[in-house]
């Protein structure tokens, strides 16, 4: 058996002030100078903590808020002045399809590279827009896994980018003819490259060895020259239609690489391969309301081996003029055409825009990807609020210009590992022992709208438009 | 129970009896966290108007003394007195009153559980009654957006049949395989579900055992293990055998009538148990045989159950154990969860017990949560209709859980084919749950209900909790009762599977349906406001 694949990790605080969601606001002029304080039993010791935290400000704006909103001290007071509020500031995090809670756990999972884990059960709405209407299956008695997430069995999240034949053809009668070139990666998923707003030079190091230290791809402008050689292997350089080019040698070092789309990629994947025989050249499609097309048009093509398919960073459709469809319908759509075409193992498909939290990334693929590409999860995981103010001059809330290369590292490797054991927990339950089975296995998951027809739809008539 | 089996019970405690009686049981919070706040300038001139208009009993000047206390503001109905005559602020002779929304309520409650269902929910199991109407708690639903939260019940005008509440039956039987075990009825629709010692504390488990003798219904140990505290209660108890086996002997599976194998758990379908390092207590780790301190996870699954045949021989082996138990099998909802159903009863199981997708847990991943196994709306009326067809719909008891809140979730569970229910969080809150999440981590709940830390399980006292349940109990039948004379049913029994008297505010609801009886012609339908009111009651 391989040996396990384990990101290693270590707790890095956030260097900015926690923003919590709740707030006990003191209304100390009618304060009865109790000895027996509520505040002093505190469960989680905060007032305490705030007090101490206070003393040693160096920051103007930086309030305290870890409350963890028990009520216990606002309903125990005895003369009833404390009480309890939501942070206005964790409701500014994000927007609207990153909502708080999605910026929140992002943070925390940087922070301590553990699953999130609460008690109760869950809070948010029935069902959503986007991922949120769909759900993963589990196994039960009738279709039993082997053995779950803490047995025995390993569990492999492993997916491979390239050509799979789906026969081998020989030559003459004894060797097998040359296979394509195949990249292996502990995990499905890719580093994106930034978007234009939220590039950060400074990130760029701290990207590459992220990706070196755990054994993944980062995406990146072909003009960046990496910090350190022995990270080429886990860079795949962009080259977009005047990007510069990557000297040879460089190239030959990487196993991936992504180009422009373009009506000449197959010349231009010719091109590189004369260059770097093994390596894996990716297009990068972008879904506009012609992308979906392309990415199927491009995958009847010899010479193309992966797709890259890129929506907008809410997983919205690009460009359109009518309601944008989203990231996981775009991703069926391409899947179960490729299938009909009979090219499904031809190409590989990735996907990116959208994907915000561990579960996005089992659904995505579970929708027909092989993996996932991701960007702002990891920006995020440097304390960015997502605040959308990123111009020169205003300050960012985060200070992410000032961030260091260590903290960075250790930030972006913590969610990543987060990420991963929380895939594991997914298959886990789902019975699934391999991410590479995991793809386009509609057969693991329950999609709201089905559901409501097999359900409601018969005994209720039909789902009022609009919905 | 002197006729048991034989070789079934070797040791029996005395039972002991809890009345069924409603008593006050006020908040153990000094401050209730209020809807509205009242709040009275300096204006104020002590006239005492304010005292004599307030029906509610807001307004308060002790005896002796000249200035107001602090108003109860819990007890104000809002702005909506301003209708009835009772408006302080109106008939204030210097303005000096203000009557405003509480900008802390925002900060209770969720999706699923709103504020105002967590204020009805005290306001139940503080006086065994539904909240008064003029309190205006939106209580009936939350705010999910789906599933009971849109689903309606389609009350007609008149009930087609006048009933007394007392003419109405809310127990059900348990055991409908007639094979010569117990038939075991229970008094409510209902019982409560598996919380381990551990997971809660020993005062939670035994308020809630207490509340189902109380109410001749059932309570389960969960998987941590069978106090010996509970065993006056021995003959309302379920006790679990879930994967990690943890504290699971021959003995303690003899004590009980009812024995629940847990394969999986709504909030974490296909993960196994979970009890954080800092609850495994010296008393935990003792009850569980285990090191103290350290995490434990029950493994997923069963190691020795990998197929129906192999459940079937767990099950014999309990039935052997215990010659008078009925078996519950409780599992959660994947997809084919009507073929585990099936596979289930045929196996031998008297009771199948699904939980839901949203159920509650004392820790679990957030990503389970939210993310794995099918919410239990859409698994009750799979299960029911494929029990149906295969022809053995009387002869299993189909249990439903995993987000039921309260009596109306309990009666549209039961509306789409469910048996009866178990409920789990709604207790918790009753016992004063704010539901802020923090059960799994650190020293456990903050409100003293789901800890073993013993300076906080201190907060909550054991006939205060059993009133406090016994009390939700009785406001829940009470509304059980009100929804089945307006419907015109006698017993909840009747009510199983009638699908016909829900309707859903997403869909058309113009599908002509079953037998028509004068309470479904749509023209005696009454619409309910959005709200899911009727109109004029």
């Amino acid at each position: 058996m391989p040996e396990k694949y384990h990101i290693k990790t270590q707790p890095v605080p956030p260097r900015r002030p926690r923003i919590g969601k709740h707030g006990v606001v003191d209304w100390r002029e009618d304060c009865a100078r109790c000895h027996n304080c509520v505040k002093k039993a505190c469960v989680y010791d905060r007032y305490k903590q705030e007090a101490d935290y206070i003393r040693n400000l160096s920051d103007v704006d930086a309030l305290f808020f870890e409350c963890m909103g028990c009520f216990s001290c606002v309903q125990n007071c005895t003369k009833n002045i404390l009480c309890l509020s939501i942070n206005p500031a964790y409701e500014k995090l994000g927007n609207q399809y990153w909502k708080p809670d999605i910026i929140k756990t992002t943070w925390v999972q940087a922070e301590t590279a553990k699953i999130p884990v609460s008690g109760a059960g869950y809070r948010g709405p029935f069902s959503g827009l986007g991922f949120d209407s769909m759900w993963t299956d589990m196994s039960e008695i009738v279709r039993p896994t082997r053995d779950g997430i803490h047995g025995r069995e390993y569990i492999s999240t492993s997916v491979d980018l390239g050509r799979k034949p789906s026969y081998l053809s020989l030559n003459g009668t004894k060797s097998v003819a040359g296979l394509p070139p195949l990249v292996s990666i502990p995990m499905p998923l890719i580093i994106d490259l930034s978007s234009p707003a939220h590039t950060l030079p400074k990130l760029d190091a701290a990207i590459e060895q992220t990706a070196g230290d755990t054994g993944l791809i980062a995406i990146m402008d072909s003009s960046y020259r990496p910090a350190d050689e022995a990270n080429l292997e886990n860079i795949a350089f962009y080259l977009g239609p005047d990007s510069p080019p990557v000297p040879d040698a460089m190239l030959k070092k990487t196993r991936l690489v992504e180009i422009a789309d373009s009506p000449a990629v197959a010349e231009r994947i010719r091109e590189i391969k004369k260059i770097h025989p093994q390596i894996v050249v990716a297009i990068r499609v972008e879904l506009t309301t012609a992308g979906i097309g392309r990415a199927i048009e491009l995958a009847g093509q010899g010479e193309v081996e992966v797709i890259h398919v890129v929506a907008d960073a809410n997983g919205n459709e690009l460009m359109t003029a009518q309601k944008p469809r989203f990231l996981k319908d775009m991703i069926r759509q391409i899947h179960t055409t490729l299938i009909e075409k009979g090219v499904r193992d031809e190409i590989t498909l990735m996907a990116g825009g959208g994907i915000a939290l561990p579960e996005h990334m089992a659904k995505a693929i579970i929708c027909g990807a092989d993996l996932i590409t991701i960007n702002l999860p990891l920006l995020v995981a440097l304390e960015c609020h997502l605040c959308d103010s990123c111009r020169p001059g205003t300050p960012c809330p985060a200070r992410l210009e000032k961030i260091d290369f260590k903290y960075a590292v250790g930030r972006m490797t913590n969610l990543i590992a987060a990420w991963h054991d929380q895939l594991i927990e997914l298959m886990g339950a789902m019975g699934m022992r391999e991410a590479r089975r995991l793809r386009g296995d509609v057969g693991r998951a329950m999609f709201f709208e089905n559901l409501e027809e097999e359900t409601f739809g018969k005994l209720f008539g039909a789902r009022k438009a609009g919905l | 129970m002197n006729t048991l089996p034989e070789n079934t019970l070797k040791t029996r405690v005395p039972q002991e009896e809890v009345e069924r009686v409603v008593k006050p049981a006020l908040s153990r919070y000094r401050n209730e966290i209020a809807k509205y706040i009242v709040h009275r300038s300096l204006d104020c001139e002590r006239c005492g108007k304010c005292l004599e208009v307030c029906a509610h009993g807001v307004h308060e000047r002790k005896s002796g003394f000249e200035y107001f206390g602090e108003p109860h503001h819990h007890l104000c109905i809002g702005p909506a007195c301003a209708n009835n005559g009772h408006y302080c602020v109106a008939q204030c002779p210097k303005q000096a009153l203000q009557i405003r929304e509480n900008p802390m309520y925002r900060a209770l409650g969720d999706f699923r559980w709103s504020a105002d269902l967590v204020l009805a929910t005290w306001k139940m199991a503080e006086t065994g009654e539904a909240p008064s109407e003029e309190y205006n708690y939106d209580y009936e639903c939350g705010n999910s957006g789906g599933g009971f939260d849109k689903l309606r019940f389609k009350f007609p005008k008149q009930p087609p049949v006048k009933l007394d509440a007392d003419q109405i039956d809310t127990s059900i039987s348990l055991n409908k395989r007639k094979d010569g075990r117990p038939e075991i009825k229970i008094d409510v629709p209902w019982y409560g579900g598996g919380m381990s010692f551990g997971s809660v504390s020993n005062v939670t488990q035994l308020s809630k055992a207490r509340a189902a003798v109380a109410w001749n219904t059932f309570t389960c140990t969960g998987e941590g293990g069978y106090m010996e505290r509970m065993r006056p209660y021995d003959d309302h108890v379920i006790t679990q055998v879930a994967t990690g086996l943890f504290g699971v002997r021959e003995e303690t599976i003899q004590r009980v009538p009812i024995v629940e194998f847990k394969y999986a758990q709504g909030a974490k379908p296909g993960l196994g148990g979970h009890l954080l390092g800092d609850k495994n207590t010296p008393a935990v780790a003792r009850m569980r045989e285990t090191i103290l301190g350290i995490s434990l996870f029950s493994p997923f699954p069963f190691h020795s159950v990998y197929s129906i045949e192999d459940h079937m021989k767990h099950i014999d082996w309990v039935k052997h154990v215990n010659r008078r138990a009925l078996i519950s099998t409780k599992v959660s909802t994947p997809t084919d969860v009507d073929m585990v159903a099936v596979g289930s009863y045929s196996a031998g199981t008297h009771i199948v017990h699904i939980d839901g997708g949203y159920g509650g847990t004392g820790a679990a991943p957030d990503i389970a949560k939210k993310n794995i196994a099918m919410p239990i709306e859409y698994a009750i009326g799979k299960v029911h209709n494929f029990l149906t067809d295969e022809g053995v719909r009387d002869k299993v008891t189909l249990i439903a859980s995993g987000g039921i809140r309260s009596a109306h979730d309990i009666a549209k569970a039961i509306a789409l084919g469910a048996d009866g229910v178990v409920v789990g969080t709604a207790e918790l809150v009753a016992l004063g749950c704010v539901r802020c999440s923090l059960c799994a981590s650190g020293r456990g709940c903050p409100r003293g209900i789901a800890t073993t830390d013993p300076e906080l399980c201190g907060k909550m006292d054991l006939d205060w909790g059993t009133q406090r349940l016994v009390n939700l109990y009785s406001a829940w039948r009470k509304t059980l009762v009100g929804i089945l004379q307006r419907l015109g049913l006698r017993s909840v029994a009747e009510l199983r599977g009638r699908t016909d008297l829900l309707m859903h505010l997403d869909y058309t609801n113009d599908l002509p349906r079953g037998v028509m009886t004068t309470t479904n012609i749509p023209s005696q339908m009454e619409q309910t406001t959005p709200r899911g009111e009727p109109a004029k009651k």
